[in-house]
């Protein structure tokens, strides 16, 4: 899996969960400050929030470890 | 191939899906967003591995590059499709923790068996396929036999896959069935088209990781509601009246004890042994994962990572069920009753567990991992599909010896057909429900058998052609017509299971028993009464005809057998705990 030039799975894996992570942070910090009507059960927890932190956190790591310029 | 056809209820999947009034869940412009940029990740994938798969190994076997981690997380992910993960949360529901078998003895040691004693033979002997090894030890009949039945099988299984994909996405999003089978189906079709194998396990290893984290959620948040692991239990206890749906072992004492109606007999050895080593040692949607590895240390490894995350799956799938019976204010029904009175039925608790915990944001990202869970299995189907097709049935038997660019070119529209194929199977089943039904029947005649075939194959070298191909054909022919014979007369399932108190799920476990045990027989008596290959012609095929490559020089923790002896003791350990 290591051919010339190619970028490794776990890199491209890095970046969607970046996005998910910032996209899923969002919405925990909007929901934060307006609450919705129909909350989820154990909405207090803000789930959201410290969810999309740790998807943001392992996707930084990937986009880190394994960048295409240091696994060449 | 999965184990869809013995999850309890799902045959009934699609009269609740049927049936069911609303959507469970509204996905918001946030939740929008995540699952498009999925769909737009997979097929960026696809175009971009595309330069990357220019022969027929690179395509119908990814290089055989793979790292261990890489071929033992695809080697997982191959068969945690979304119904599996639904279909399981609601047997949890339903009958307690005993599901967590069809996790655990239904897989570690299989898995464990296939790492550690058969890959080696798989991959020294450089097949590209389970038939492609078959041929190899036991000529054409056995192969042909092998790869027709599996060809046929899988295409169907994936149509199958794909109809009750849209089902679901049906009940739980209000899609249009039509717009979920061709939009996931022209996904799939394009990323496995353009880069092959390669391109299915990138995928799958993506996919992976968004089950893990859409779905992990759950257990963490329902525990902190029901108050821990114990609460949980005291919860269910009172929610259902005794504590059994929480211990494995417990109650399989006889038929009666536990609601699965079977005996710790038919788990241990039809289960944990004949269907469980049939599938996860020659079922070729997964062993494909693990032929792509990139040397023999890989390849041992691979399956032995895979038992690892096999081992923690019931984490995100099981846990949630058991949280359901104790956190849900609704009582869950049968399919039956639930698209008779409107009610939630057992298939839903997973969904509805989703909703429970999560808003906008979390609910895209959870709705993400089941798709992902669907798409991955439909990949692992189409990709095993072309490889079979095109090397052991079009270059076997229509076009022997032609140059490696014309395989890949078939392999590659191979891809397409079997697509086609899927979604006529698709639509199919949409007007003769009981379609489904059959199709994973007869999905489960070949399991038993054909480990029979090979493990005969791998371990004693007087085996012969003909007794593979008779046994083969024995254990089949002995699986369909048990099969046949419960339809017409369902008190045979007493005479089968040795049990009159016997339940379904028990005929699935004995009739596996019993055409393994008619295979290796035939094998055995065909085989003693022909004459048997030159040792010199079972090198690199059957143990003691091959020499394995010893790993003295490697360090304790390097070495495949050290992690297969750690994921065994936690396996142990496990089984204890919960017992």
């Amino acid at each position: 899996m290591h051919k010339p030039g190619m970028v490794s799975i776990w890199f491209l894996i890095g970046l969607l969960l970046v996005a998910y992570g910032i996209l899923i942070l969002s919405a925990g910090v909007y929901e934060y400050f307006s609450p919705p009507s129909q909350a989820p059960v154990l909405a207090g927890l803000h789930a959201a929030i410290w969810w999309g932190l740790v998807v943001l956190a392992i996707g930084a790591f990937y986009c880190w470890r394994f960048q295409p310029r240091k696994t060449k | 191939m999965s184990y869809l056809g013995t999850v309890p209820g799902t045959n009934l999947i699609a009269l609740w899906l049927a049936a069911a009034p609303e959507r469970l869940v509204r996905l918001g412009g946030i939740d929008v967003v995540i699952v498009a940029l999925y769909f737009a990740m997979v097929i960026g994938i696809g175009f971009y591995l595309k330069r990357f798969a220019n022969t027929g190994e690179d395509f119908f076997l990814a290089g055989r590059d793979m790292t261990a981690w890489i071929a033992g997380l695809s080697f997982v992910a191959a068969n945690l499709g979304a119904l599996e993960l639904m279909g399981w949360a609601s047997a949890a529901y339903q009958y307690g923790i005993l599901a967590t078998h069809w996790y655990w003895v239904g897989a570690i040691p299989a898995m464990l068996f296939l790492g550690i004693v058969m890959m080696p033979f798989y991959y020294i002997s450089k097949t590209h396929s389970v038939p492609g090894y078959l041929r190899l030890r036991y000529g054409e009949g056995a192969r042909g036999l092998s790869a027709i039945s599996f060809a046929a099988m899988t295409v169907l299984m994936s149509g199958i896959n794909m109809y009750s994909m849209a089902l679901v996405m049906k009940v739980v999003l209000g899609w249009d069935i039509h717009f979920s089978i061709w939009i996931s189906s022209l996904t799939v079709a394009v990323y496995v088209f353009l880069g092959g194998l390669l391109s299915a396990i990138f995928n799958e290893v993506l996919q992976f990781v968004l089950i893990w984290l859409g779905a992990l959620l759950i257990p963490i948040l329902g525990l902190v509601e029901a108050g821990g692991w114990n609460g949980m239990v005291q919860r269910i206890a009172a929610n259902v009246g005794h504590g059994d749906y929480v211990h494995l072992w417990r109650t399989l004492g006889s038929f009666q004890d536990n609601p699965m109606g079977i005996h710790w007999t038919g788990i241990v050895v039809g289960l944990g042994f004949v269907i469980s080593f049939g599938y996860w040692t020659t079922d070729f949607l997964v062993v494909q994962r693990v032929l792509s590895a990139r040397n023999l240390h890989a390849a041992k490894m691979a399956p032995i990572i895979g038992a690892g995350f096999k081992m923690m799956v019931p984490f995100i799938v099981i846990l949630p069920g058991l949280l359901g019976i104790a956190v849900l204010p609704e009582k869950l029904v049968g399919e039956s009753v639930a698209a008779a009175t409107g009610a939630h039925s057992y298939n839903e608790v997973l969904p509805l567990m989703l909703a429970r915990y999560c808003g906008p944001g979390l609910l895209g990202l959870g709705i993400t991992a089941l798709m992902a869970g669907f798409m991955s299995g439909m990949a692992g189907n189409v990709s095993a599909f072309a490889t079979v097709w095109t090397y052991d049935i079009y270059g076997a038997f229509i076009r022997k010896r032609a140059a490696d660019s014309h395989y890949l070119s078939v392999g590659r529209w191979c891809t397409l057909v079997g697509v086609l194929i899927s979604i006529g199977t698709a639509y199919l089943v949409m007007q003769f429900l009981s379609i489904m039904d059959y199709v994973q029947a007869l999905f489960s005649f070949f399991i038993a058998p054909l480990f029979g075939t090979v493990v005969l194959g791998m371990l004693w070298k007087r085996a012969t052609a003909a007794g593979g191909f008779w046994g083969l054909l024995a254990g089949t022919c002995s699986s369909v017509g048990m099969w046949a014979w419960v339809k017409i007369d369902p008190s045979a399932l007493g005479v089968i299971a040795l049990s009159s108190h016997a339940k379904d799920m028990a005929e699935n476990m004995y009739r596996a028993l019993w055409s393994w045990i008619i295979c290796v027989t035939v094998t055995v008596v065909v085989s003693l009464a022909t004459r048997p290959k030159p040792a010199k012609e079972l090198t690199g095929l059957v143990y003691g005809c091959t020499e394995l490559p010893s790993e003295r020089e490697l360090k304790l923790t390097q070495r495949p057998i050290f992690w297969a002896a750690v994921i065994a003791v936690v396996f142990v350990i496990l089984n204890l705990i919960f017992w």
